[in-house]
């Protein structure tokens, strides 16, 4: 797909000759439509507000004695702020669930893995290689390239799957038995067998996983903006993937 | 004894008064959280149906069950309970010893068979054929098998019967193992706890002798009656928790004031049980109203959840000692300096790349 522009493409003075090649030449595909674009950066707010507050839960703040305990509900907030987020973050996931499916290819990338193509597995690899200075040249990818969906996957969709169903079963306990949280959730506690106790600590763990998550996807994102072929942080804004080149490969 | 048929006449021929017998009626109806027109269908069942025989079985244990057991809040219930359960078997209370007690045991059996309830106190080893724990010769695990075949229901009494308790933490070397694992085929009800509040366990016999059935069980086969809600849920100190008032140090000022114990490891928010309603020793306290935090008793595994002191307790399985967020800290901690070390290479690379291009005119260059 490309977005040549017959005459002047670009506006303005300060453009020579030069830059009006490689206007000329640019090519840009429309890759995260807006419920993506949407879904990212509410999911990106809601993992920030989750985790402060989720490690708060864990490990409160200093007692602050302001008022009587009826006149004050600090530690109620910080609950109350996870217990938003997450069901923000989970509603939200939903709906990305649902656009993977009635969305454009791009948006069913993160929640499978072409585990039977030896083509993607070898991609997987060239992308190991590029990050550990082994290869030169990194090459043009439309959507995610294989290594990141291999971290999108494991990370954001089983990662955050996994918090969501943990978040609600243990929601559920406070909401008392028979609850919905507790009635679609409550086998959690049956899986790892039966003190919920470990379920806080697996909950608390998943966070770190996404924060290592976050450490690297924002590393890798930015970097790739600046040493790949091709956008990746104003992709997230404007959904358009623009190439640096129009070299085939 | 002679020829009893039903509890009240138990409780009479014990001398127990038909008001203090209606007072026990009401008091159980309350913790069975029953409405008050229940009192008379209980005190009718108590009055008219046959007695539930009971054969009470200690297996690997500490007596603690059985120590509640006989400590009812309501002054009767010491004679309630004693007459509820067959005195002809329970290894505490029971006045027989030897082969006679083993005689009584066969006769309890044969004469209720399929109708008695087979009450469990700890619970039986595997390890080497089950010779960890004997009990008249035999390894215990044979007489549970031997005297659950007969039985109506199981109760297991208590956080050994339910789920082990300490005997099974790890490496739990006798292979300690909960009940329900070795009867598979009788209906059985948990009551963890180490031990069980005392109207807990009597509120359960006097359900199913009213009721003729189970009470109604959560996921784990406990009665949701008494385990479906958290300590956590009925504290008397959860306003504290709300508002973000801790104890943070053993004998601070706040723990004068009373602030919840959270930050002292207290497991009350991941406990189900019934303390914090029922209460201890008639109602008189119980662990968080005394000061210190609930230890998770009733919960599966609890010896194994890290110290009873802490909120955020030691994973074992880094074969350290550190819990969930210092190890998710340290793991963040290392891909951070990865990546710290990674894009500074990057940044040289792409220096490089940019010296290396000038010449060639803008063919790599935007």
């Amino acid at each position: 797909m490309t977005d040549s522009t017959a005459s002047s493409p670009l506006a303005g003075t300060d453009a020579d000759a030069e830059d009006l090649a490689h206007v000329s030449r640019q090519t840009s595909v429309y890759v995260y439509e807006v419920p993506v674009r949407l879904w990212h950066w509410i999911n990106a707010a809601a993992i920030v507000v989750l985790c402060v507050t989720g490690y708060l839960i864990g490990s409160p703040p200093p007692t602050m004695i302001i008022a009587e305990a009826t006149h004050q509900f600090t530690f109620g907030y910080i609950r109350f702020a996870h217990f938003a987020a997450g069901n923000i973050l989970a509603v939200a996931f939903l709906g990305r669930m649902y656009w993977a499916i009635f969305g454009n290819h791009h948006a069913r990338q993160m929640f499978y893995l072409p585990i039977l193509n030896v083509e993607w597995w070898r991609e997987v690899l060239f992308e190991i290689r590029w990050y550990l200075f082994l290869e030169k040249r990194p090459k043009k990818y439309v959507g995610h390239n294989p290594l990141a969906q291999l971290a999108m996957f494991c990370f954001v969709t089983l990662g955050v799957g996994f918090m969501i169903i943990t978040g609600f079963a243990l929601y559920g306990e406070g909401l008392g038995a028979g609850s919905w949280a507790d009635r679609m959730f409550g086998w959690v506690f049956l899986v790892v067998g039966g003190n919920s106790h470990v379920v806080h600590t697996l909950h608390h763990l998943g966070m770190w996983w996404i924060v290592i998550f976050m450490i690297i996807h924002i590393y890798v994102a930015i970097r790739e903006d600046i040493m790949s072929r091709q956008s990746i942080v104003s992709t997230m804004i404007s959904g358009h993937r623009t190439f640096k080149d129009d070299d085939p490969n | 004894m002679p020829e009893i048929e039903t509890f009240y006449d138990v409780m009479r021929t014990q001398g127990i008064t038909r008001r203090s017998f209606m007072k026990y009626c009401s008091l159980t109806a309350s913790a069975l959280g029953l409405g008050p027109a229940f009192v008379p269908q209980i005190a009718h069942a108590m009055e008219t149906k046959p007695r539930t025989p009971v054969i009470w079985l200690n297996g690997l244990e500490c007596t603690c069950c059985s120590e509640s057991f006989i400590r009812g809040a309501h002054p009767l219930a010491k004679d309630v309970v004693l007459s509820m359960i067959s005195l002809d078997y329970q290894h505490v209370l029971m006045a027989a010893a030897g082969h006679a007690a083993e005689a009584a045991l066969d006769e309890a059996m044969e004469k209720y068979h399929g109708n008695y309830i087979l009450a469990v106190e700890g619970n039986p080893p595997l390890n080497e054929d089950g010779m960890f724990c004997i009990s008249a010769g035999k390894p215990f695990v044979e007489k549970l098998r031997h005297v659950a075949e007969g039985a109506k229901a199981v109760i297991s009494w208590g956080a050994c019967a339910s789920y082990g308790c300490v005997q099974a933490a790890k490496p739990n070397p006798t292979q300690a193992t909960p009940v329900h694992k070795v009867i598979t085929d009788k209906p059985i009800i948990k009551i963890p706890g180490c031990p069980p509040i005392a109207e807990v366990m009597t509120g359960v016999i006097t359900y199913m002798l009213t009721f003729d059935r189970l009470p109604e069980l959560d996921r784990q086969g406990r009665p949701a009656m008494f385990y479906g809600q958290r300590i956590h849920d009925k504290c008397y100190r959860r306003p504290h928790f709300d508002a973000g008032q801790f104890i943070e140090t053993w004998d601070d000022d706040n723990a004068r004031k009373g602030y919840c114990l959270y930050k002292m490891g207290c497991k009350g928010p991941t406990t189900y049980n019934a303390c914090s309603t029922i209460g201890w020793n008639e109602g008189t306290s119980f662990p968080i109203q005394s000061g210190h935090g609930c230890i998770g008793c009733s919960e599966d595994g609890f010896w194994d959840q890290g110290s009873f002191y802490d909120r955020v307790t030691d994973l074992t399985q880094f074969g350290v000692e550190k819990n969930a967020d210092q190890v998710g800290f340290a793991a963040a901690g290392v891909v951070g300096g990865a990546i710290a070390i990674h894009a500074a290479v990057s940044a040289l690379k792409q220096a490089q790349k940019k010296t290396q291009s000038t010449p060639e005119t803008n063919k790599e260059e935007v």
